[in-house]
């Protein structure tokens, strides 16, 4: 049972919420407290827009257990606005031919079961191909 | 029926200051149902239905209509004292929907969260609790959510109908609403036309028994004792917007009620993207609302099975200039689609047994 990991990671999970360093003002994705650039503490909240652009991709179609039910599907790096690369799962794609430099943006959806239907539910982000409006 | 007092009215004045919608993209057209039951013969309740992803549910849907509502809205998650979801297809059987979209959505710890459910009308359900909560100054902000991913048996008349979709209102107070939400009226009955038991997949429905004694009347009711009541006409609205169970019954009940096709035709969603039940008439809201000007008033009914109606008067105020386009509208998530093949809907919807 994962329960307390899915728990801890909730917060950047569904709302990509990382840090910001307060020294050199790096955006730090996922959070892990001491500033990546300048590696001093790095602790204050941080909503990241959600808005990136694919820096790579790939697309799955042999998928660990708990994801075989919805291959194929694609992963890719996205780069964040703010700046760091995070791997996420893209979704609805459909006719969209995934490019490298395609404008994405963050959605939360379901990422797997924990398990049988009788498990948790795990909700995370994955991109999609950026909506107009 | 004419009596003020029947009116829920809140003491200080609340209306809608920030609203949004979501509908999935793929789309099942009904012509595709038709050809796997019944040959391509007879009639067609929609044009098409849409279809939710394989890794979308009521929550996922939720918290995207939620995060439009904010970005409208522009105030902070923080202020939001209760996020209620309305809904008959909430992904769990115990364990609240609306804590996970309050923590998306940033409007933990303090708040109210709770799954509402009234067959359809579990969503305005929830607007009329939130105009009680904010017009009466305990809170200021409250979100109220209608949302669904409908089930309907296959072959079952309700598969050409049961869609994906439902919408997303921060209700606050008067002064910042972009729609002043006048008052509320619920007209409710022991009516048994559409269930689902416990343990069940898909609800059961009575056929004909849906129309006259229930959808019809309720709303009829409903939206009768509201005009009555506000000593409006129906040349007094600009919009009307009632639940959708398919493209005839509301235009019909519009009709019964004394409205044109012109007032009805905005908020008539129904034949792209078909019923989203909870999501159903508060979604043509959103698209109202997506259009709708200063001094428009608008009609908004909802039905229930189960049963009841809840009529909205709610009167458009010039904070709604700019807003529309502050997120996704209601139509450009209806022309954002895909259409697909009843095999791929058997896949995406988990129709398919493999153990």
């Amino acid at each position: 049972m994962d329960i307390p990991r899915h728990w801890r990671l909730r917060k950047q999970r569904y709302g990509l919420v990382g840090e910001v360093c307060e020294h050199c003002d790096s955006k730090v994705f996922p959070p892990r407290d001491i500033c990546p650039d300048c590696g001093e503490e790095a602790k204050t909240l941080f909503s990241f827009s959600g808005k990136g652009e694919v820096y790579s991709h790939s697309t799955v179609y042999d998928a660990p257990k708990g994801f075989d039910e919805s291959t194929p599907y694609t992963i890719a790096m996205v780069k964040l606005e703010e700046g760091p690369l995070v791997t996420a799962q893209l979704t609805d794609l459909q006719e969209k031919e995934v490019k490298i430099g395609m404008p994405v943006e963050m959605v939360t959806r379901k990422l797997r079961e924990a398990g049988d239907e009788r498990s948790m539910i795990v909700y995370g982000y994955k991109f999609r191909p950026v909506m107009s409006h | 029926m004419s009596e003020k007092i029947t009116l829920l009215k809140p003491e200080n004045p609340v209306g809608i200051v920030g609203y949004g919608s979501y509908v999935p993209r793929y789309r099942l057209p009904a012509s595709e149902i038709s050809r796997i039951w019944t040959d391509g013969m007879g009639g067609l309740p929609i044009e098409e239905k849409s279809v939710a992803g394989p890794d979308e549910d009521v929550t996922t849907m939720s918290i995207e209509a939620a995060r439009n509502s904010l970005k409208r809205a522009g105030i902070s998650p923080q202020d939001i004292r209760a996020v209620w979801v309305g809904s008959e297809s909430h992904p769990y059987a115990v364990k609240p929907t609306s804590t996970i979209v309050a923590e998306a959505i940033g409007a933990v710890p303090s708040t109210q969260a709770a799954d509402w459910e009234f067959a359809c009308k579990a969503g305005t359900e929830a607007m009329v609790a939130a105009m009680g909560l904010v017009g009466s100054g305990m809170a200021r902000y409250a979100l109220a959510i209608g949302m669904d991913i409908a089930q309907g048996r296959p072959g079952d008349p309700l598969e050409y109908t049961a869609a994906a979709g439902g919408a997303a209102f921060l209700i606050g107070p008067g002064e910042e609403a972009l729609a002043i939400i006048e008052a509320s009226y619920s007209f409710v009955t022991d009516t048994p036309d559409f269930w689902r038991r416990a343990y069940q997949k898909y609800p059961e429905h009575g056929h004909r028994f849906t129309g006259e004694p229930s959808y019809f009347k309720h709303i009829t009711e409903a939206g009768q004792a509201m005009m009555d009541a506000t000593d409006t006409k129906p040349e007094d609205y600009a919009y009307c917007v009632f639940h959708q169970p398919n493209t005839k019954f509301p235009q019909r009940v519009g009709k019964m009620l004394g409205f044109n096709a012109e007032q009805i035709k905005t908020g008539l969603l129904v034949p792209k993207i078909g019923n989203t039940y909870s999501g159903s008439a508060i979604i043509g809201l959103t698209a109202i609302l997506d259009e709708a000007k200063l001094g428009d008033n608008i009609l908004m009914v909802s039905y229930g099975s189960g049963a009841g109606s809840d009529a909205m008067v709610l009167s458009v105020t010039d904070n709604i200039s700019g807003k529309s386009e502050k997120a996704t509208t209601t139509q450009q998530y209806i022309e954002r689609r895909t259409e697909i093949d009843y095999a791929t809907y058997a896949r995406l919807r988990g129709k398919l047994v493999k153990k």
